[in-house]
C-alpha cells in the first residue's frame, strides 16, 4: 500500500524516491451538477508509513494548477521535488516519520487522475469541455472514497492551502466524524468579485484562443498555448505581492537599453520572467482542467447550503481547526481567513490563527517562511498526539 | 508562575471554559487545562508567543484587543482573564465592558502604581518610576494606562461593575499583611474577580 522510498536523491528531510499509484473506481460517484462519473482513476502518492491503528493520516488538498507530487523526487534525474517538499518530509512540518501522508491529483485535473483529457467511455474521444462540472465537495467525496480504499476511518488531519483549503474545510462539514484536524493556509469561504473577475480573464483568454477549439483541442491536435500561457501570466501576477515583484525584478532590464540614442527593444526582466512561466505552464497543464478547476474555485460557497451562515455551517465539524494567512496575499487575504476564524468561534469551534508576515503574496503558502514552519510544525505535534 | 497567576487559578471552576486576553506563551492556560480541565482559548499578538502557546498545545488566536473584540459572542466563557495587559491597552474600560459580556465573569490582575515604591520614586526624584516591576522608560513602553488600586475600584463603581473577590499581592510570597491592610499603599499587584 505504501509507496517505494530510497533514499538515493534528496537531502536530509526529503522522502527520497516516490512513485505514484492509481486507485480505480467503478461505482459510480454522484457529481453535485447531478451526473455520474464511472468509472474513475485517482492517481495518488503516500509518503510514511500507516500505524497499525489506522490513526496517523493526513490528507493533502491540493490548489489549482496542483496535482499529487507534492513531496520526494520521481527519478534521479529530477530537477525539482513536489511542490510542497519543504513541509512534507522527515523532520519537516508534516513529519513523514509521524504522519501516513496521502496527497492526490483531483478529479478533473491532468496529471494522471481522470479529467478532460481522459477517455470519454461514451464517445471514445478525449471528454474536453463534455467533462462534468465539479465542485469542491466532488472531490471531498471522491477523496473519502479513496480514504476507504486505503483503510483509513478518520484522518488525523485534513490539510490545503488556497483551493485546499476550501475541500478541507469542506471535509470538516461533509464528514466530521472522518476528520480531527483541519488546516486551512491561505483560503476563504468563498471568492470575492474580483477573484472571480480573475479567474474569468483567465478563462477568456484561454477560450479567445483560436487553437482552442470550443475546448476540442485535443480532437483537432492544437493546444491553446498562447490563451493558457496568458492565463497563467495573470494568475501569476495576482499569487505575488506588489514588494516581492519588486524585490524580485524590480526595474531590471534583461535586454536594450533606455539611455538616450537608442532604439532597441526594451525587455524588463519581469516580462521573461511572465513569458518563460506562461509557456512552462501552457505546455504541462490542460486548458479544459484550468477552466474546469477555476469554475470550481468561482462556486465554492462554504456556506450557501447553511443558510448562507458560516457560523451554523462550522456547528456542523467536530475537528480542531488550524487557520493561517500572509499579510501580503492579496488575492486570500488575510481578511478572508479572519471571516473564518470569527465563524469558528462563534460555533464554538476549537481554532488557532495566525497572520504570518510575509512578503510572498499568496504564494507564501508554499514558501519557507521560519514563523509559519515553526508554528505548523508545532501544531502537527500536537495533532500527532491528540 | 507568577504570582497573581497562582492566586486567580481557585477561581476558576474545573471543566469552564476560559478565554485568556493576552495569554503569553500560555503557561497559565496549560496549568489550568492540566490542572482544572478548562476548554481554554489565548488571545495574543506576540508572534513567538504564539508559536509557543500552540507548541503547549493550546489553542490561540493571533488577535488585538485593541481592535476589538466582537468577533466572541455574549456570555460564550465562562470566565474571561486579562493578566497584567490592562495598563497596555489603548480602551481598560471598554476592554473590561467586553470582557463581561463575553465572559459571565472577569478576572484582571494589573501593577499597582500606588505602590509605596512608586510614589516614593515620584515624590523624590520627580521622575516617573523604573524598576524591577516596571523596567521601561515613560517614552517606550508598553504600558500606556498605569491605575491604583483605588483608581481601578472607582472605574468598577462608575461602570457598576461588581467586584466578587480581591487579592494583592505583595513583595513576597507570604500572606501580605501589609498589602492587605493598605493596598493602594502596600500591593505590588492587585487581582480583581468581577461580574456584572
Amino acid at each position: 500500500m505504501t509507496t517505494t522510498v530510497s533514499d538515493s536523491v534528496g537531502s536530509v528531510g526529503s522522502v527520497g524516491i516516490v512513485s505514484p499509484q492509481t486507485a480505480r473506481f467503478e461505482e459510480p460517484l454522484t457529481l453535485a451538477c447531478g451526473r455520474e462519473l464511472a468509472p474513475y482513476e485517482l492517481v495518488y502518492e503516500t509518503y510514511g508509513e500507516l500505524n497499525a491503528a489506522r490513526s496517523n493520516a493526513v490528507l493533502i488538498c491540493h490548489a489549482l494548477s496542483g496535482h499529487h507530487h507534492a513531496a520526494g523526487y520521481h527519478s534521479d534525474q529530477d530537477r525539482k521535488p513536489g511542490w510542497w517538499d519543504e513541509y512534507i518530509g522527515p523532520g519537516k512540518p508534516i513529519d513523514t516519520a509521524r504522519f501516513f501522508v496521502v496527497s492526490l491529483n483531483n478529479l478533473g485535473g491532468c496529471h494522471g487522475s481522470t479529467g478532460p483529457t481522459s477517455i470519454n467511455p461514451g464517445t471514445g474521444k478525449p471528454w474536453g469541455p463534455d467533462f462534468p462540472p465539479l465542485r469542491a465537495r466532488d472531490w471531498v467525496h471522491s477523496q473519502a472514497r479513496l480514504a476507504d480504499r486505503l483503510g483509513i476511518d478518520a484522518w488525523a488531519a485534513v490539510i490545503g492551502g488556497s483551493l485546499g483549503g476550501m475541500q478541507a474545510m469542506r471535509w470538516a462539514l461533509e464528514y466530521p466524524e472522518r476528520v480531527k484536524h483541519c488546516v486551512v493556509i491561505a483560503s476563504a469561504m468563498k471568492l470575492s468579485a474580483q477573484n472571480i473577475a480573475f479567474n474569468e480573464i483567465a478563462r477568456h483568454a484561454i477560450q479567445s484562443d483560436p487553437d482552442f477549439a470550443g475546448g476540442r483541442y485535443l480532437e483537432h491536435n492544437s493546444l491553446p498555448a498562447q490563451g493558457l500561457g496568458l492565463a497563467r501570466m495573470v494568475g501569476h501576477i495576482t499569487y505575488l505581492s506588489d514588494d516581492a515583484m519588486a524585490a524580485k525584478f524590480g526595474r531590471d532590464l534583461r535586454s536594450g537599453t533606455l539611455e538616450r540614442g537608442g532604439e532597441d527593444d526594451v525587455e524588463f526582466q519581469v516580462q521573461s520572467y511572465l513569458r518563460y512561466q506562461g509557456s512552462q505552464f501552457s505546455g504541462s497543464f490542460d486548458a479544459n482542467t484550468y477552466i474546469l478547476m477555476t469554475r470550481a474555485l468561482d462556486y465554492f460557497d462554504l456556506a450557501r447550503e447553511y443558510g448562507d451562515d458560516p457560523v451554523a455551517a462550522f456547528r456542523h465539524a467536530q475537528c480542531r481547526f488550524l487557520v493561517i494567512s500572509f499579510s501580503t496575499d492579496w488575492r486570500f487575504s488575510p481578511v478572508r481567513s479572519r471571516e473564518i476564524v470569527d465563524a469558528l468561534i462563534a460555533a464554538g469551534r476549537p481554532v488557532t490563527y495566525a497572520e504570518i508576515e510575509a512578503n510572498e503574496g499568496h504564494d507564501a503558502f508554499l514558501m519557507p517562511i521560519p514563523r509559519y514552519r515553526d508554528l505548523f510544525a508545532a501544531y502537527m505535534q500536537r495533532v500527532g498526539s491528540d | 508562575m507568577r504570582l497573581d497567576l497562582t492566586r486567580i487559578q481557585p477561581w476558576i471552576a474545573p471543566g469552564s471554559r476560559v478565554l485568556d486576553l493576552g495569554c503569553g506563551g500560555g503557561e497559565f492556560l496549560q496549568r489550568l487545562q492540566h490542572e482544572r480541565q478548562v476548554r481554554g482559548m489565548g488571545l495574543e499578538i506576540d508572534p513567538d508567543n504564539i508559536t509557543a502557546a500552540v507548541a503547549r498545545g493550546l489553542d490561540v488566536v493571533e488577535q488585538n484587543m485593541d481592535e476589538g473584540l466582537g468577533n466572541f459572542p455574549d456570555q460564550s466563557f465562562d470566565t474571561v482573564v486579562m493578566a497584567h495587559a490592562l495598563q497596555a491597552v489603548h480602551y481598560p474600560d471598554r476592554v473590561l465592558d467586553e470582557m463581561l459580556r463575553i465572559g459571565r465573569e472577569g478576572i484582571v490582575t494589573f501593577p499597582n502604581f500606588g505602590h509605596w515604591r512608586c510614589r516614593l520614586y515620584l515624590g523624590t526624584r520627580g521622575r516617573m518610576p523604573v524598576s524591577k516591576f516596571m523596567p521601561y522608560t515613560w517614552y517606550d513602553t508598553p504600558n500606556i494606562h498605569f491605575c491604583t488600586v483605588q483608581d481601578f475600584e472607582a472605574l468598577c463603581r462608575d461602570k457598576g461593575i461588581r467586584i466578587l473577590d480581591r487579592e494583592m499581592v505583595g513583595n513576597t510570597e507570604r500572606k501580605p499583611l501589609l498589602a492587605g491592610a493598605w493596598p493602594n499603599l502596600f500591593a505590588v499587584t492587585a487581582i480583581y474577580r468581577l461580574s456584572r
